[in-house]
């Protein structure tokens, strides 16, 4: 029987609320650490497999693409780990680690009825990261993360049932779109990788998170889906549209967002685009771009995150139009941040500059025009957003008078690490070029990149710069921004009242109507009476169909 | 906000040096363009100051239209709230 990794961090979970103090420190960052350890030691290939209700079962896999994307997860694991020790919370810092092992495990599924028990786990496990903020506020934004990842779980299971169906088996390998259960499967990782318009549940809700618990949503789930897209649709063609819709549309609504954390949000949309286009392309150098930019990501937007959480621990808020000036009382963590912000504008010696550079040269390889200049606007794009704005806005910009300390120790440490981990793989790519899943012949550091990719961004500096001294850039305000989750907190709620009224006036029409009513209504119920037609003994599949229907009915009307 | 000793960045006149510092590095980097041989997948790509130029163009036109979107798509901050206090009415 081999070990699975997740099964050792999610088992060891268990044993964090039974401790306290320091044994349950120790106990919290040795688990990942451990798992680590387990997961490189296990041998490639597939581990044992089972039968179970005649499907065969195979939960561990390991091969470069799911041992580069579950040593990422890991270390994101230690990372948040460290960000939370400080907690008082059992409850966040167990489903911390089941959430981690969630991804581990989903990564290292063999076939799709494990993915998919992962997939689900992910989703609930994480879904108390927002709830722990224990308000009215977070409650609901819960609820609707909740919603939006079990309609991700249903289409996934409906898929899964779509492929056995048709005979093709419960294996996790290329699933391709040629089948509708491959196109329910790329739904189901399109709700949670963001595609366009299913993106709305992840700028809504990651914002509401705890501190600790925006840092975790950062590093898992998206990444996860990533992982799923690029196992399942390598080479997808309209992966490259929909990644390069992904990396330009969030920009735009980053730059006016006021709540610093939603602007990482929609910048996590962009790099994700990125990743996308990546899969897409496909190809070894396409697969091992998105890989790596995905085991890169996990670190720099937990890096900024955390910085970001640091700020709004001191302060008590995280909105641009509050901020200013935080340099001179947290300068430690100014500096980390900027590290954070310089590794994901892809500055050269700074991990995106050595993984979102595979991309760019897979899209450019395959001279797909359109699509480059896309990616190159949007790298621009994130360089003005997250490179410059979160810092600008939190820690200089006008000194808004916070005189505050800087975040406790551990949530230092776990920033510290992220930043080592960010500057080792810019200073030393092959750290992590040497365990992605595919042999490649490609050099970051060459002058024309160093130039090339300096000049992009200094001049983009120098456009903000221009822009604030001019007084043309659009300032800071309290507002909130439409996007498309308006259609579920705002229209369909207000359709379904106006409804709900307009029944009742109805009712009110008068007597007359009542009267014609009351005869509609005979008529209508005869087949629910005694001797109608639906008192018949009815076979057990139709009632449990209805019965499902009716549950998830009344279940949407009332989480909306 | 007691005994705070002004720090370099408050005097205006230092952020004017910095932001002439920047200028300087944008420059030298354009000028950079002249002394390595580019390897162009992109025809387009070899122009000279192609990258600098796309870049500040590109931000510009970020910011400017994300302004401009901003008149459709700025609400109150409590914009969502008020529905869910629709029972306490």
């Amino acid at each position: 029987m081999t070990t699975s990794p997740a099964l050792l961090l999610m088992v060891g979970a268990l044993g964090v609320p039974l401790l306290r103090g320091w044994p349950r420190r120790v106990l919290m960052v040795a688990l990942p650490i451990a798992a680590l350890v387990v997961l490189w030691l296990l041998p490639e290939g597939t581990g044992a497999t089972f039968e179970f209700l005649g499907l065969v079962l195979n939960p561990v896999r390991v091969d470069g693409l799911s041992r580069v994307f579950a040593t990422g997860f890991l270390i994101a694991a230690v990372l948040t780990a460290v960000y939370a020790l400080h907690l008082r919370d059992s409850v966040q810092q167990t489903v911390i680690l089941i959430y981690a092992a969630s991804a581990v495990g989903g990564t290292l599924a063999g076939d799709l009825l494990t993915l998919f028990v992962f997939w689900e786990l992910a989703g609930l496990s994480s879904a108390l990261l927002i709830w722990a903020g224990r308000t009215e506020r977070s409650h609901r934004a819960a609820m609707r993360y909740l919603v939006a990842q079990t309609i991700s779980g249903l289409l996934m299971l409906a898929g899964i049932v779509f492929r056995v169906a048709s005979g093709e088996g419960l294996e996790f390998s290329y699933l391709g779109l040629d089948g509708p259960g491959g196109v329910l499967i790329l739904l189901a990782v399109g709700i949670k990788c963001a595609f366009p318009v299913l993106h709305a549940w992840l700028t809504d809700t990651y914002p509401e998170a705890t501190i600790v618990g925006a840092v975790a949503l950062s590093a898992f789930t998206t990444k996860f889906a990533v992982y799923t897209l690029a196992r399942g649709f390598p080479g997808a063609e309209p992966l490259v549209w929909i990644g390069a819709i992904m990396t330009v549309f969030p920009i735009f609504y980053a730059v006016i967002e006021n709540d610093l954390r939603r602007v990482l949000a929609y910048s996590m949309i962009n790099q994700l685009g990125f990743m996308v286009v990546g899969v897409g392309i496909g190809g070894s150098l396409g697969i091992n771009g998105a890989s790596a930019h995905a085991v890169a990501d996990m670190v720099f937007k937990g890096l900024l995150f955390m910085s970001m959480g640091a700020v709004l621990m001191r302060t008590g808020t995280v909105k641009g139009s509050e901020l200013g000036g935080l340099y001179k009382s947290m300068p430690q963590t100014t500096a980390l941040c900027i590290v954070g912000a310089a590794s994901i504008s892809a500055f050269p010696l700074f991990s995106g500059f050595a993984t979102k550079s595979l991309i760019l040269e897979a899209v450019a390889q395959e001279h797909r025009t359109v699509i480059w200049l896309l990616l190159l606007f949007a790298s621009a794009g994130v360089f003005h957003h997250a490179g410059i704005k979160i810092p600008y806005f939190a820690f200089f910009a006008h000194d808004r008078g916070y005189r505050v300390a800087e975040p406790p120790v551990n949530m230092r440490a776990a920033m510290a690490l992220a930043a080592v981990v960010c500057v080792a793989i810019g200073v030393a790519p092959a750290l992590l070029y040497g365990i992605l899943p595919h042999d490649m012949d490609y050099v970051p550091y060459t002058t024309p990149h160093v130039v090339n990719q300096l000049q992009l961004l200094l001049l983009a500096s120098m456009a903000f710069t221009v822009l604030i001294r001019t007084g043309l850039y659009p300032p800071e305000l309290r507002s909130v921004n439409l996007d498309f989750d308006v259609v579920y907190r705002r229209i369909l709620p207000s359709s379904w009242h106006a409804l709900n009224d307009g029944v009742v006036r109805v009712r009110n029409l008068g007597a007359p109507l009542r009267r014609h009513a009351a005869r509609v209504w005979e008529v209508g119920t005869g087949p629910l009476r005694l001797e109608g037609q639906t008192a018949v003994g009815w076979s057990t599949h139709l009632m449990v169909w209805w019965v499902v229907l009716l549950l998830g009915l009344v279940l949407l009307l009332t989480l909306l | 906000m007691n005994d705070d000793d002004p720090r370099w960045l408050d005097n205006p006149r230092n952020v004017t040096r910095v932001v002439y510092g920047l200028a300087v590095l944008c420059a030298l980097a354009l000028v950079a363009d002249l002394f390595y041989r580019k390897h162009p997948h992109f025809g387009f790509e070899g122009w000279f100051g192609f990258y600098p130029v796309y870049g500040f163009i590109g931000s510009v036109g970020l910011v400017l239209s994300a302004k401009w979107l901003r008149r459709w798509l700025r609400r109150d901050e409590d914009y969502y709230q008020r529905p869910e206090h629709r029972d306490d009415d």
